[in-house]
């Protein structure tokens, strides 16, 4: 579990929001608006054995991840990507914690 | 230059249009959210750069390039590295770049995509016009270049702000002036006639009172014109 370890961080979107506040606080609000969708949707596709198209929601799911600076979890999110391809799981429970922890990250900017 | 981009995540449009305001001389003219509609768009707008997205639901950014004649320059944008040779295949994707696109990453693509650019209006010329090299001539129709053999030119006639160049199999509209062209024509073989007329020399087949004749074609000849194309006949 190190990729529990990570801490999600602002340090990417702030390197490209330089002084524009503006897009930072927009960036924001399209991730706080856009994941908990993707996220929705990656869970409802998990729970019903739909793993080639919850597949398709952790391509989308582990971009997010490396915005947040989470690199240790879009490797496994990349693993699990695949996996799911070929109908395997194993790793549902190790993203579902990367998601909560995004999730809760995602409340306090 | 203009863009557009292409990718179904919002987050994602927003990385590549807050990176295109840093360019001075880049425009976002619109955003996709799939290719489809992007092209719709593209059909009846003319866009230089396309930031696309490989990875959409329905149509992939790789059936997108696919379906464009007339392409403009290809950024690809993708969290797989794992496409990068598939991208190199197509002449129309000039970069690839791998989500989280850096600041610094992106300034490098723009600048090949301007190396580029100047590499192609050197080989084409300016926009619509041809480039003459050895014996023959290329124009720019549709951002596609075609050669022409200056012998397969029979004339070239102006049209507004367009031209029509005449070969013996097609017929080439091309947006530039009769002036230009000229310029890039041999003097011994091309003769302007007329002021909307300019004719292959050796493509004459009869002169008759104002007007010379090629192939089916009846050409005017102007009265200021007459006297350098008498000058320049074989006359027995």
């Amino acid at each position: 579990m190190i990729m529990l370890k990570e801490k999600p961080n602002m340090d990417y979107i702030e390197q490209l929001a330089g002084d524009d506040h503006l897009f930072k606080q927009k960036f924001i609000t399209i991730l706080q608006e856009e994941f908990p969708e993707e996220k929705k949707e990656y869970l409802h596709n998990i729970n019903n054995d739909l793993s080639r198209e919850a597949a398709l929601n952790v391509h989308k799911l582990k971009h997010k991840l490396n915005i947040l600076g989470l690199h240790k979890s879009y490797r496994l999110a990349v693993q699990y990507e695949e996996e799911l391809r070929l109908g395997d799981t194993k790793l549902k429970q190790d993203f579902s914690s990367i998601l909560e922890t995004v999730e809760t990250y995602l409340k306090t900017i | 230059m203009n863009c557009i981009i292409v990718d179904d995540e919002t987050a994602a449009r927003a990385i590549v249009s807050q990176l295109c305001t840093t360019v001075s001389d880049l425009d976002v003219i619109d955003e996709f959210s799939n290719a489809i509609d992007a092209i719709k768009f593209f059909n009846q707008h003319t866009v230089d750069v396309v930031f696309l997205d490989i990875h959409m639901p329905g149509f992939t950014g790789f059936d997108f390039v696919q379906t464009l004649k007339n392409s403009p320059k290809i950024v690809l944008t993708t969290s797989d590295k794992n496409f990068a040779i598939e991208a190199y295949e197509y002449e129309s994707i000039v970069d690839y770049l791998v989500k989280p696109i850096t600041p610094e990453r992106f300034q490098k693509c723009i600048q090949k995509i301007k190396n580029t650019l100047v590499q192609q209006s050197q080989t084409s010329g300016p926009e619509g016009t041809g480039s003459g090299i050895g014996g023959e001539l290329y124009i720019n129709i549709d951002r596609r270049l075609i050669k022409l053999k200056f012998s397969e030119i029979l004339f070239i006639e102006a049209k507004g702000d367009y031209i029509d160049v005449k070969t013996e199999k097609e017929t080439y509209r091309v947006h530039n002036t009769l002036k230009k062209i000229k310029e890039k024509l041999p003097e011994d073989i091309f003769l302007q006639i007329h002021r909307s007329f300019v004719i292959n020399f050796t493509k004459i087949i009869d002169i008759e009172d104002n007007s010379v004749l090629i192939e089916k074609n009846v050409i005017p000849i102007s009265r200021s014109n007459r006297p350098e194309l008498m000058r320049r006949l074989n006359l027995l």
